[in-house]
């Protein structure tokens, strides 16, 4: 057994601090994009769209069905095989949109069951005033649902954070791609992956933080 | 000053799976009369209101609110909003909404179904926040409120709609007997407005006072109706009479 190399990794932790911008940024508009997909087929699902409902279905089930880098691979070195228009992809878009299209079926589901947990008489309320469904949908179930599906849904985007992790199998630098890279020349591993896991742990704490601050919000109508 | 179009309820009939629910419902209401529904638990009398609305869509029969005139075998999407903005509904349970304030409740449908500016929203939910007693608790959530203040917010809510048809569902069943009075003082308010209005309820006392018809269903039908001096002291079918005789 050998000393730990301290003094190398106090040197790497502002290398890679440096990439945690690019691994927010694709895990933020991963997440901003799945949550605008997993709402939409949540409502669907809700209200079952003839033969959209098929497709949606077909989709949740492929994307929950198979392992996320599977997808990523499936984009990035397979797609572009067969759409032409897509072998100008380059990795960071591929492993937004892998990321997106798997989380927003994981996301669906539980936003679904979030909107049929809101209380029939939330339904009925809306109606009786004169809602259209739109109405009711955005301004009295969907508030609602988000309350009981926000501790879910950040789950999921801590789960996002770590699956940026996998961009570096198709070739992007980020901050797991470039801690392969430092430890490759330094073969110092164990020292270089403990401190990027530090990094990865710190980034969810924090945001494990941002949660008690949201659901603290999401429950001010609830506090007696 | 009288309010709304009135209703007629012509051949009315709701099922649910196998079970008759309502049969053959035929009921006028003229503009400003305030008629209230009494009759065994079971009988139909929530399910008439809330086929009046399309919370339960009737099998057969039609509604005819001034000009809008429904067919429930046939009425689309479109008619049905339009009936439930011409009417409005008190809910035993209340149903507030619950990720709103007791002023957001009464302002939610102004804005977004009338069409009201915020500003005016507000102005109107002042109104009926004073009118109702609850100026005070205006920021309140549900959650916070006492069963009668919720329900109150509740028929503040309705109010605000000045809906041609007010449908109250036994407002007052779901409440603790310390919140009923409350309750029941608000509705002899609005009644006195001359405000169309049917409910259904057992409170017998409240019914007499101020009912201008009462109307006493059973087994889904509606079995006899009058003034409520006449059906409450000299009713003539014996299902009335057995009924009232359990009640009183």
């Amino acid at each position: 057994m050998r000393a730990l190399d301290f003094a190398y990794m106090w040197d790497l932790v502002p290398v890679l601090l440096g990439y945690i911008p690019l691994t927010l940024f694709m895990a933020l508009v991963g997440m901003v994009c799945a949550l605008v997909l997993a709402s939409i087929m949540a409502v669907e699902r809700v209200f079952r769209v003839p033969v959209l409902d098929w497709f949606v279905r077909l989709f949740i089930s492929f994307f929950r069905g198979t392992p996320l880098l599977v997808q990523l691979f499936l984009f990035y070195y397979g797609l572009p095989q067969v759409l032409s228009f897509l072998t100008t992809i380059d990795g960071v878009s591929a492993t937004i949109m892998g990321l997106t299209l798997h989380f927003s079926a994981y996301m669906a589901e539980s936003i679904r069951a979030a909107i049929l947990g809101v209380d029939r008489s939330q339904w009925e309320a809306a109606q009786a005033v004169g809602m259209t469904q739109g109405q009711m949908m955005r301004q009295i179930i969907m508030p609602q649902a988000a309350r009981v599906a926000a501790p879910t849904l950040v789950n999921y985007f801590i789960d996002m954070i770590k699956g940026t992790s996998l961009a570096f199998t198709l070739g992007v630098t980020e901050l797991m791609g470039a801690t392969q890279k430092e430890a490759a020349g330094s073969f110092l591993y164990f020292e270089a992956f403990l401190v990027v896991a530090a990094i990865y742990w710190i980034i969810v704490e924090a945001l494990a933080f941002v949660q008690r601050r949201l659901e603290i919000h999401l429950n001010k109508a609830h506090a007696r | 000053m009288t309010t709304g179009s009135g209703i007629s309820i012509r051949n009315l009939s709701k099922s649910f799976g196998d079970t008759a629910v309502l049969t053959d419902i035929s009921l006028e209401i003229a503009p400003g009369e305030r008629v209230v529904v009494i009759g065994p638990s079971g009988t139909g009398k929530s399910t008439l209101l809330r086929c009046l609305n399309f919370l339960d869509r009737p099998d057969a029969g039609t509604l005819q609110l001034g000009d809008l005139s429904v067919d429930a075998k046939t009425a689309s999407r479109a008619e049905i909003l339009a009936l439930r903005r011409r009417t409005s509904f008190v809910f035993q349970n209340y149903a507030l909404f619950a990720n709103k304030t007791a002023r957001q409740n009464i302002t939610q449908a102004l804005i977004a179904v009338k069409g009201l500016s915020k500003a005016d929203a507000n102005r109107r939910a002042d109104d009926i926040l004073r009118e109702t007693g609850l100026t005070a608790r205006a920021e309140a959530y549900p959650a916070a409120l006492s069963g009668g203040q919720q329900q109150r917010v509740g028929i503040g809510r309705a109010m605000a709609l000045d809906a041609d048809l007010m449908l109250f569902d036994e407002p007052t069943s779901a409440l603790d007997p310390e919140w009923v009075g409350e309750v029941l003082d608000l509705m002899r308010r609005v009644a006195e407005k001359r405000q169309t209005m049917l409910i259904v309820t057992h409170e017998m006392q409240f019914a007499r006072e101020i009912a201008d018809r009462i109307v006493f269903m059973s087994e889904g039908r509606i079995i006899e109706q009058g003034p409520p001096a006449q059906l409450l002291e000299n009713p003539q079918d014996p299902r009335t009479k057995a009924f009232l005789r359990r009640v009183s």
